[in-house]
This record gives structure tokens, sequence and C-alpha cells, in this order.
């Protein structure tokens, strides 16, 4: 709905006080599947963004040499390396997941929109790839929409916590996690725990 | 002997048992040259005739070429349009359904009336053969597009225009290939048909004469020649569609790999 890939059935949603009536280009948007493009390299995946939204899609042809270096350096950043000639088949579905990340971060959105991006993979792919958000996170200060299912990683990676529940949707409470960044990485430490507890209880209570 | 040197003997291997199962029945059967050849006599009859056979299978391979291209051109776009709008799909799939169903060879005749004998009546024919399956192939590969694809991009505010050129195209190039594949042959169908019933050149013409006057070794010359046309043509779009989309086959085949093959 931020997105405007489904219309709202009431209310609004304004970003920046402007009311979104269709996709913004300062928006990056990572899926529950890797959706990579199976007839593109990596590379192209990530850099599928640049051919789509201004300005760069104007300058593609001038900073070819430069988008990909960007592309390089996002796929550097989250430990892919060297597999940007790769076609996506032939990565893990969790290497799948961080150049999904990057091809969602190429064109410097303001806002990023992870739509539990994480949740298909296993509790250990899971865990690194917190840490990877986390340091991309550091270095770039965006805002980041986060809709997951795993209340550890709410924890880890979140500011603020909207529990919502369903049919129809809504939010039904709200956290501020008081956790100071970067999270050490213990998600099993006792406030850690403690504040998940916390948010199942609230969801175990919403009315079903 | 590695399985690629296999792959390459193994169509061979087969042409020429056949070959020689046809050589064996005609001799085991003590049947006569003017009813079925031997494949020496099929081969002496190419020599023999060797310019008239190319002459008029290089007027079959041209007709049949410009039937094939006006085939593609109309087929990729009618086919983008079924694929891409429900509605165009449920107005026009049943009326290409029917038109298909209708035997072709019938149609000639009438095609003479309109545009005589020879060269367009060839051509016309070959298109009419030749356009449905990369209509049907290229509508399919249109629709059965993943939505999360198109999500993709359209949560970057892509247009319409961009939708069909960075996923459509890309995403039905396979299926556009294996629709030149089975389209070109059928054209070659539909041009000699075309020559046969009223042709005044190509290679359904040098049949025509030939079996009517009894010359059935160069009717198999004629026939062998349009089948090694076929076959090269076929080649041709299969090397353009593994240089093109090779994405889209990982190796072998998976069931053969399911099955430990």
């Amino acid at each position: 709905m931020r997105d405007e890939l489904v219309r709202p059935t009431r209310g609004s949603v304004k970003v920046g006080g402007e009311q979104v009536t269709r996709p913004l280009k300062r928006v990056g948007m990572a899926f529950q599947n890797a959706t990579l493009l199976p007839w593109r390299s990596i590379r192209d995946n990530v850099l599928l963004p640049l051919e789509i939204v201004e300005p760069f899609r104007s300058q593609q042809r001038r900073q070819r040499g430069e988008q990909r270096e960007r592309a390089e350096m996002l796929l550097k950043s989250v430990g892919l390396t060297g597999f940007g000639s790769r076609m996506p088949w032939e990565l893990s579905g969790g290497m799948q997941q961080r150049a999904q990340l990057c091809r969602a971060l190429v064109h410097e959105p303001a806002i990023l929109l992870l739509d539990e991006p994480i949740g298909a993979l296993d509790a250990f792919t899971r865990e690194e790839l917190w840490g990877v958000l986390q340091a991309l996170w550091l270095e770039r200060r965006f805002t980041v929409i986060l809709v997951t299912h795993e209340l550890r990683e709410t924890g880890y990676l979140a500011d603020k916590v909207h529990v919502m529940c369903a049919r129809p949707g809504r939010v039904i409470a709200s956290y501020a996690v008081p956790f100071s960044r970067p999270v050490s990485g213990n998600t099993f430490a006792p406030d850690f725990v403690a504040l998940v507890h916390e948010l199942r209880g609230n969801i175990d209570a919403a009315p079903a | 002997m590695t399985s690629t040197a296999l792959h390459r003997i193994a169509p061979w291997a087969t042409a020429l048992i056949l070959v020689a199962l046809w050589w064996l029945g005609v001799k085991l059967f003590h049947i006569e040259s003017y009813v079925l050849p031997t494949p020496f006599e099929a081969v002496e009859a190419i020599v023999k005739y060797r310019a008239a056979l190319l002459h008029h299978g290089l007027a079959t391979l041209s007709t049949t070429l410009a039937g094939f291209a006006l085939a593609v051109a109309f087929g990729l776009c009618l086919g983008i349009f079924v694929g891409t709008f429900r509605i165009v799909y449920s107005a026009l799939y049943p009326i290409l359904i029917a038109f298909n169903s209708v035997p072709k060879a019938a149609l000639v005749p009438i095609l003479v009336i309109w545009f005589g004998a020879g060269t367009v009546l060839a051509v016309a024919t070959a298109f009419m053969l030749s356009f449905f399956p990369v209509i049907v192939k290229v509508a399919t590969g249109f629709a059965t597009i993943e939505p999360e694809l198109l999500d993709v991009l359209r949560s970057l505010g892509a247009s319409r225009s961009d939708l069909v050129v960075k996923i459509g195209f890309p995403r039905s190039l396979p299926y556009f290939f294996a629709s030149l594949k089975i389209a070109i042959t059928l054209a070659f169908v539909g041009s000699v048909i075309a020559e046969i019933v009223a042709g005044n050149a190509g290679i359904g013409n040098v049949m025509l004469v030939a079996s009517s006057s009894f010359n059935v070794p160069l009717v198999f010359a004629a026939l062998i020649v349009v089948g090694m046309m076929g076959v090269g043509m076929y080649a041709i779009f299969a090397l353009l569609e593994t240089r093109f989309t090779s994405w889209s086959v990982r190796g072998a085949t998976g069931i053969e790999r399911m099955s430990g093959g």
C-alpha cells in the first residue's frame, strides 16, 4: 500500500507530508521471494532500478562504468564479491536475497520497504542477513519499513515496533525498542527475550 | 566415447539405420523403382537433376522464408496482444482455434482464385500454415509472466512499455524460439502444398511433374531436398535459441537428471 501496488480501502498514506498516489521514486523494495529476473546476471539484476528510475535512467549511457562500479560495491558490502556475472539460479536462497537487497538499494532510496525478505531462509542465514542489513543501515541511514513474523528480528533491527492483527488488519500495540545500535548480536540475552515475550503476549491477546 | 560425441553422432546413426531399412525393404520385397526406388536411386536422381533441383529448391526456400517472415511478424504482434489482455484472448482465441482446425490444403484452391498461381500463392500458404504456433507460444509466454516480477518493476514506477521491454520480451524469448522451430517446418509444408496444387516453380512443382511421368526417383530426390532444407533452417533457429536463451536451459533437462540419466 505504501508503494501503491495495492490501493487503501480507507484513509491515506503520506510520505514526507505528501499524499501517495503513485509509486515513489525514492523507495526501494525487497520482497519475500528474491524475484530476481532469471535471464539477467546478478549484476544486471542489481542495475535494473537504474534503467527505470530517473535521473539514473537518462544518465545510463554516460555513466555505465560508474553504475557498474556502484553495483559491485553494493555486492561487496553484502558479501557477494565476484558473483556479479553469475546467473540467479547459480546462487543459494540466502545469496539471492542479498542480491535483492542490493537491487533495492542501488538507486539510493530514502525509504526501504522490506516485505518479509528474510522469512523464507533458515535460522543461520537469517541472522547473518540481519547483520548485513544493520551494517548497511549504519553506513547509509535510510528509513526502513520491515514487515516480519520473526519477533527476534524486530528487536534486532527495529527502533519502533507496531504489532498488527489480521482481519481487519490494524495496529494493536506500538513499542520503542530500547537497545542501542549496533545491536551486539546475542538475541538470546534476557532483556531481548523479555521484549520478544511481551510482543508475543500482545499477539496472543489479539481478538481472533 | 564422450557423451557429447555420442549426442553428435546419434541423429546421423538413426538416419543411416532408416536408410538401410529402406534399402533392405526394397531389395527384400523386390519393389519396382517406379513404385519405391532405393535410396541410391534417389541420390542418383539428386545428382542427375542437380541444376533443376537447385533452381526449384531456391524458389521454394525463398517463398517459404517470405511466408515465414510474415507469419513471425504477424504472430508476434498478435501473440503479445492475446497474451497481455484477457479481453483480446477471449475475443480472438476461439476464432484462431477454429481457423487452425480448417485443413489449409483445402483453402489453397480459394487462394488460387484470389492470388492466381505462383509465388504469391506459395507465400500466402506458407504464412497461413505457420503463424498459429507463433501466436500461441508468444501469448503463453506473456500470459504466464510471474506477477512478482511485474511487481518489482511496478514498485519502481515503471511504465507499461517498460514492463513489455524489460520483462515481457526476455521472459517470452524461449517460447518465441520454440515457436520458430515449429513454424519454419510448417512454412515448408505450406509452400510445397501450394506448388503442388498450382505452381509453376518450386520443389512441389518438380514433384508433381516427376510423378506424372512416373519418375519416382526424382520425387524422392525432391522430398530429400525439402527435408534437408527443413532440417537446415531448424538447425539455424536451434542455434539462435541456445545463443539467446541459455538462461532457461541449465544443462540436461531436469527430468532426465531426476532419473539419474
